[in-house]
């Protein structure tokens, strides 16, 4: 079964691709990008329970697919449910002899708001309920699929459409939603963030998240050119970015233990980041300094949480 | 030997899913069901069952959950009531869009406000349309029988439907009543394993719920019809070969005593059996009366109900459920565009009551006959009745 491997550097890819050529993704969309490289570090063995969402919708309408994985569909709120059912599934038809033992991981894939918002609670049920099975949060900050509508997880400053920066606002004024710390409280064996301007620290998370007993969660950092307005070329820049000015911090949690992956000495100043996209034009001094704060509070959190489990 | 063993509905239901060897229990907890997931998941702590017990935290992923397991191809069962079946409304169209067998029984509730626990039809006339099989039971014994039959005929591969078995909250999810269990060895010989043909799997990779753009999307949705509405052959097919299996015999519309009736009462679910001895009061009166227990809601009996009707004059429909603003009851309006086209057909009344667990007693139902027919011979303006409700509502007009 196995194909053709590339070798970049010391890492070997699969040349298979899963996602096939042919969906509707925009134009230098990072998400599609890291999708790609998820399924290709996730292999065939996998069933695919996909919630509403960009993702969804750009890759299956009937009657073609884009899928060479099993995968399916059913709505937006209830993908980790419906994964907790294969799961189940799967491991009853097993352990009953009414299907031949294998490893077959079932993955869920939602954005951030059928994953912070509509979805928090069938999947911290899920979470709870130790099924074993990874869930992909592909975050690009808001309902984007809808039309750049605000999520919980559209950080502090941004315009959308439905909280647009205007004379008497600057977009959205709550701090985002930190959807791998609410992860992490369910004490599940396996937490991290990846990005796919980092793609091998990606694949490797999302490969450990696979290969975990019990539930594991990578929440993935997916830049949007459209929804956060900047030229199509620039989403590996972006992404870099924002792991660099610490707004975007690749981390993961192993039975509660916490190590930065990328942990450079100076982060670079926040509005490096922020002057890269449209969303954040409008924002005034003041508060890409009050983002700058918060940015480097909650790092310094999260560097405080990892020195503690430092060998 | 079969056995006949003393059983409320909820424990026959879970009975038969046990006998059904079911593969996956996904369930919420919820009044009057209970007793349902709770007696599964004793079985399962046992051992007397072999299935994976999904404790959910909501209907919604309850039946999310059926749809993941029914997906991979095992056998699948669920639980609710009221409330429950309303926060899972969206999905219970998925089920059944997708073609997902799986058996839910469905232990008819009150829907909120103000809140009620017990029993109408409410819960079950708001999923009247998601493309479900759904049938009707009047005892203990029809619980644990509609539910072993459910399976056999959503599982059919000419059918692939979900299928849901209705029975009404306290007034039999909680009444013991004599059941005869049959051997496990006749269960197997009437239920086959469950082989889904489309089952998820990595070999063989399927794309389940893509999107259906205008050009393709009202195909799909009349292929379900079509496929639903075919499926009656199935469900006739399963009563037959259940009764001639366990020997007990089950129809879409089953009449009782209405050979030259000329009134006749039309009922569901438990309160079937109270009207049946206000029929049989009566007719020791020499009353021209009989009664319709309409079994199968969907695919609905067209024929079967014209042909059981016919010759009657007055046909009374009761419904537990109100269709606020519309034309009477939702089964009476069902019943009356059922027959509007036919050339010989009864007048039909509509009759609301038995509501949030309003009882109904033989009298009531008496009541409901002597009036209905009154209606009919003096006419009446309103579009339909209430029983057993205080005070006199009238000004219901169309």
């Amino acid at each position: 079964m196995e194909g053709k491997f590339i070798k970049i550097g010391k890492n070997r890819v699969t040349a298979d691709e899963f996602v096939a050529e042919g969906h509707s993704f925009c134009t230098g969309c990072g998400e599609a990008l890291a999708l790609r490289l998820a399924c290709k570090a996730l292999g065939r063995d996998v069933i695919i329970a996909n919630a509403t969402g960009c993702i969804e919708i750009c890759t299956s309408p009937l009657p073609v697919t884009s899928w060479r994985v099993p995968w399916i569909h059913t709505l937006f709120e209830n993908t980790a449910a419906t994964a907790s059912g294969i799961e189940a599934g799967l491991k009853i038809l097993m352990k009953k002899g009414k299907m031949p033992e294998r490893d077959i991981k079932c993955v869920a894939v939602a954005g951030d708001g059928g994953t912070s918002d509509i979805g928090i609670q069938a999947l911290s049920g899920a979470f709870e309920r130790k099924h074993d099975f990874l869930y992909l949060c592909f975050d690009n900050e808001a309902y984007m699929n809808t039309g750049i509508q605000r999520s919980s997880a559209t950080p502090y400053g941004a315009s959308t459409t439905t909280a647009p920066a205007g004379k008497l606002s600057i977009g959205q004024t709550t701090w985002k939603k930190n959807m791998p710390e609410i992860a992490v409280a369910h004490n599940i064996p396996y937490v991290a963030t990846a990005c796919p301007s980092y793609p091998f620290d990606l694949m490797n998370k999302v490969k450990k998240g696979g290969e975990v007993k019990g539930p594991a969660y990578v929440h993935i950092f997916s830049p949007c050119p459209t929804g956060w307005r900047y030229a199509t070329d620039l989403a590996i820049e972006i992404g870099r970015l924002a792991v660099e000015t610490g707004i975007f911090p690749l981390y993961e949690v192993e039975n509660g233990r916490y190590k930065l992956n990328v942990d450079r000495p100076n982060l670079k100043p926040v509005e490096e980041y922020l002057k890269t996209q449209g969303r954040f034009r409008h924002l005034l001094d003041e508060e890409i300094a009050k983002i700058q704060e918060h940015v480097d509070e909650e790092y310094a959190k999260l560097k405080a949480k990892a020195a503690c489990f430092a060998a | 030997m079969s056995k006949r063993v003393g059983l409320e509905a909820s424990h026959a239901a879970a009975e038969a899913a046990r006998m059904a060897d079911v593969d996956v229990i996904a369930a919420y907890p919820i009044t009057p069901q209970t007793h349902i997931p709770e007696r599964l998941a004793e079985m399962v702590a046992d051992g007397e069952l072999n299935a994976a017990y999904i404790p959910v935290e909501s209907e919604h992923s309850a039946l999310s959950a059926c749809l993941g397991s029914a997906a991979v191809g095992a056998r699948t069962f669920t639980a609710t009531a009221g409330q429950g079946l309303e926060l899972m409304h969206e999905v219970v169209y998925v089920a059944s869009s997708m073609r997902y067998p799986m058996v839910m029984t469905v232990c008819n509730r009150a829907l909120s406000a103000p809140l009620s626990v017990w029993g109408d039809h409410s819960d079950a006339m708001a999923v009247r349309d998601t493309g479900w099989i759904q049938v009707f039971c009047q005892n203990s014994q029809e619980a644990f029988d509609m539910t072993l039959w459910a399976f056999r005929v959503g599982e059919d591969s000419r059918v692939l439907f979900p299928v849901m078995v209705h029975f009404d909250g306290f007034n039999l999810s909680h009444v013991t009543e004599p059941v005869i269990l049959p051997e496990q060895k006749e269960v197997d010989r009437f239920l086959p394993r469950f082989q889904y043909p489309f089952a998820l799997d990595p070999d063989n990779p399927m794309t389940h719920g893509a999107f259906g753009p205008p050009d393709i999307y009202s195909e799909a949705k009349i292929a379900q019809e079509v496929a639903l509405r075919k499926s009656k052959a199935v469900i006739i097919q399963g009563f037959e070969e259940f009764g001639d299996i366990f020997g007990r015999y089950y129809h879409p519309v089953e009449p009782y005593g209405i050979q030259g009736a000329k009134t006749l009462l039309l009922t569901m679910g438990s309160f079937s059996e109270t009207a049946k001895i206000a029929i049989d009061t009566k007719k020791d009166k020499r009353e021209s009366v009989g009664l319709i227990n309409l079994r199968l809601w969907r695919p609905f009996p067209f024929e079967e109900l014209r042909q059981a009707v016919k010759d009657a004059e007055t046909l009374i429909v009761f419904d537990r459920c109100i269709s606020f603003g519309g034309p009477g009851g939702p089964v009476s309006s069902e019943i009356r565009s059922a027959l509007c086209n036919e050339e010989e057909r009864p007048k039909v009344v509509s009759f609301i009551g038995g509501l949030g667990g309003r009882d109904m007693s033989v009298k009531d139902f008496e009541y409901v006959i002597d009036r209905g027919r009154e209606i009919v011979e003096k006419g009446s303006k309103e579009l339909f009745e209430t029983v057993g409700i205080r005070g006199k509502v009238t000004g219901i007009r169309g």
